[in-house]
């Protein structure tokens, strides 16, 4: 199953390839993997996705959790979270191709972002699942190169992911923290999917 | 203070007794420094691999961490395979490697290499000291990580000007890492329910590892065990962590375990790992692991659990803490030990009754074990062991019987020919007064052979007793098993003659042939209390290791020495 962790380590040099190292001595899956500081700069903040067996993914979040770099990490997947990705693509967009690309983009909620007499560049972002289906929906032909950031995630809710919190929601919740986690959790038709 | 003082300055202040190393062009002011004092002793070794042995001996006997400075380039890459050896076992170890200096690093310089890049995959943690005010603080760091929590090397490269450099000396006695925090007492809820396992178990089991030496948890092991009545094996790593005397000790388990230990595990319902990592070698094949078993265990590395073979109850935490906690809850609720009239205890000793680790006493002919049994018993038990690998190793393990956890020093993990003698030199350093022993062979001593100096210009008599059968005993016994004994290179040929070699080296050397000679050339080394004296058996050539677990095979389905009555009971009539 796919896995989406939410990692704060040192920012380091050499802490992203602890990280990298871990995953490829140890033979574990990096579909995708970001980092970039947080608002304190001794921090970044990794998000890695990866798939595997629970056994497998249980393992990994505690191999991480050894590196000494890793601050605290936290398995998205464990609660309601909401994940985005940026893609550019170059696409070709001449004669009657150049409508069919245009309308394409709007119904996919993207933005042509640059344009020349036989080429667009499309800025589309959304979760993994959308970009595909984006890529999917283009004549194959047509597409030139096409280039994704990965994931950044995020827990909705309460559930955060900081230095100074625990990672866990608090144990005893405050009643406008309640509700928002269930809001969260029953929204029928999460804005993320779009 | 100048940033080699700073160096020199802080290992006074971690209480650094010896450093084992060899100096080169990154590390010249360090040891110009050196020079100027006689607090931290320095040991030069002749060959960078030896310092991380030798230092990883010492940690082991000691428990303090080994301490290696080297310089960089070849005097780092050298260091790897000590490295690796001690992080598969998680001894703590400092490692200083020299490294050119900042402005240069990058530019393929002389004898530069990527330290911390080549030791990432086998160290706990590794750090590049960028600055002079970084040295202290990051000393601290080292050895605040490498012992504590589930202990292991951690590399230092500092490059030549961090040493020119001046600050402020200033050496923080405790130090925070907002990161690592590791785990000392376990979860209590957790530990009610082994201890509910405890009361509920028909055939229990206890399985301890190197945790509990690590952890000198020995004192709190035993307690348990008596505690319990349990029956209780050791792995390879964990040998002495139990007093193999006890009578409930059942011998090491896994591929040459015994063969009643290896059934106790296969049968038991209730398996109690402590400080063990369920290693393929204890394990054998995982489908057929302990089939029948609820399993509790202790360890302080969360990723040890559940890694191999998922477990019914797990506890993060220190093996003593745990431990005495056990201890604690079991006394309080009066728990009555077993005896050994009861049905689990009356089938474990009727295999314990076939004696699995029998072999021809009545040759001329130097049986390995014999050497083994005699050193025991010369020895009186309280030697320290060191080994190599292969076959000597393995029947150092079962026929030395450990009472005292420190003892019994191998590479168990990475498994590391040539690490028996370097690392016994950094065991007599640590206690120079009692007899230190390396079980080798012909094969793995001559790969750091070159330590015989170092034994020489400290004066450290060890004795090694080279189990010499002129081949590499395990890969012959894999080929004469799985390969139809086409003995492909594993025949040593062009052996150095290694009565001369240790006397042209400085040290006594002897060449026993019979049996008969054995104990009275061991009385007699053993006797020579300030000189090495290199003991050189000629042994039998293809003498095999019994009992063995084969590569995909199951505890009951041990291979025992040929000649023994092999009563394999069936699976259903013991289930």
């Amino acid at each position: 199953m796919r896995h989406i962790l939410s990692i704060l380590l040192e920012n380091h040099a050499g802490a992203l390839s602890r990280v990298a190292g871990l995953f490829s001595a140890r033979a574990f899956n990096i579909e995708s993997l970001t980092v970039a500081p947080t608002e304190d700069p001794t921090v970044s903040r990794m998000t890695l996705v990866t798939s595997g067996s629970d056994e497998i993914v249980e393992q990994i979040v505690k191999q991480l959790n050894k590196l000494i770099d890793v601050i605290k990490l936290i398995d998205l997947n464990d609660g309601p979270h909401i994940e985005r990705e940026l893609m550019l693509v170059k696409v070709l967009a001449r004669d009657g191709g150049r409508e069919e690309v245009k309308r394409l983009v709007d119904i996919f909620r993207g933005r042509i972002i640059d344009v020349t007499d036989t080429t667009y560049i499309v800025e589309l972002t959304g979760a993994s699942r959308k970009l595909d289906a984006f890529i999917e929906a283009v004549n194959g032909e047509l597409i030139m190169e096409v280039v994704r950031t990965g994931v950044s995630g995020i827990a909705r809710g309460t559930r955060a992911l900081n230095v100074g919190t625990p990672t866990a929601a608090p144990r005893t919740p405050t009643k406008a923290a309640k509700s928002a986690d269930r809001a969260a959790r029953g929204a029928a038709n999460p804005a993320h999917l779009l | 203070m100048r940033g080699a003082e700073i160096f020199v300055q802080a290992l006074k202040d971690e209480g650094v007794e010896y450093l084992f190393g060899y100096p080169g062009g990154a590390v010249l002011h360090i040891y110009d420094e050196l020079f100027k004092q006689d607090a931290v002793r320095h040991i030069l070794v002749r060959h960078e691999q030896g310092a991380t042995h030798a230092a990883d001996g010492y940690a082991r006997a000691t428990g303090k961490p080994g301490v290696v400075l080297v310089t960089s380039g070849p005097g780092a890459t050298n260091c790897v395979t000590g490295i690796a050896t001690a992080y598969m076992d998680s001894i703590p170890m400092v490692v200083f490697t020299g490294q050119v200096p900042t402005h240069l690093i990058g530019n393929d310089a002389f004898q530069e290499v990527d330290a911390i890049g080549i030791t990432r995959p086998c160290v706990k943690h590794n750090f590049l000291v960028e600055k002079v005010e970084d040295l202290a603080p990051t000393i601290r760091k080292a050895f605040y990580i490498a012992a504590s929590g589930r202990p292991g090397p951690v590399v230092v490269d500092i490059p030549k000007d961090v040493t020119a450099d001046s600050c402020e000396y200033y050496y923080p006695k405790n130090i925070e890492i907002r990161s690592y925090k590791p785990t000392g007492k376990g979860h209590p809820g957790q530990i009610r329910k082994a201890i509910q396992l405890i009361f509920e178990a028909k055939k229990p089991m206890v399985y301890t590892g190197g945790g509990i030496v690590l952890d000198d948890a020995a004192e709190d092991l035993k307690e348990f065990g008596h505690l319990t009545g349990f029956p209780i094996t050791n792995t390879l790593m964990g040998l002495g962590g139990y007093p193999a005397t006890d009578p409930q000790f059942v011998g090491m388990l896994g591929m040459h375990g015994t063969y009643e230990a290896n059934m106790a595990m296969h049968h038991c319902d209730v398996l109690i790992a402590i400080g063990a990592r369920f290693d393929d070698r204890v394990t054998g094949n995982l489908e057929k692991f302990c089939p029948y078993a609820k399993i509790v265990h202790v360890d302080v590395d969360p990723s040890s659990i559940s890694k191999n073979v998922p477990v019914d109850v797990p506890i993060v935490g220190s093996a003593r803490e745990v431990l005495r906690e056990m201890n604690q809850l079991l006394r309080e609720a009066d728990f009555k030990p077993r005896d050994k009239s009861n049905p689990w205890w009356r089938q474990i000793t009727e295999w314990s009754a076939l004696d699995c680790l029998r072999y021809d006493r009545t040759t001329d002919v130097i049986k390995p074990q014999y050497v083994i049994e005699e050193l025991y018993a010369v020895t009186r038990g309280d030697a320290y062991i060191t080994s190599d690998v292969g076959q000597h190793q393995m029947w150092a393990a079962q026929y030395y019987k450990f009472d005292k956890p420190r003892r019994w020093i191998n590479s168990g993990g990475l498994g590391t020919m040539g690490f028996g003698l370097p690392a016994a030199l950094g065991v007599q350093l640590g206690f120079p007064d009692s007899i230190v022993c390396c079980v080798t062979g012909e094969a793995s001593l001559v790969m750091c052979i070159q330590e015989l100096s170092t034994a020489l210009q400290y004066n450290l008599p060890v004795k090694i007793i080279n189990l010499n059968n002129r081949y590499m005993g395990m890969v012959r016994q894999w080929q004469e098993f799985f390969y139809d004994r086409r003995y492909s290179h594993s025949y040593m040929d062009a052996l150095p003659d290694f009565v001369k070699l240790a006397e042209a080296f400085g040290h006594v050397g002897m060449r026993i042939e019979h049996a008969r000679d054995v104990q009275p050339a061991l009385k007699e080394a053993t006797g020579m209390k300030d000189r090495l004296v290199m003991m050189d058996f000629l042994t039998d050539q293809t003498e095999n290791v019994y009992p063995m677990i084969a590569s995909g095979k199951g505890h009951h389905e041990m291979h025992l020495a040929p000649g023994n009555p092999q009563p394999q009971p069936s699976d259903r009539e013991l289930a």
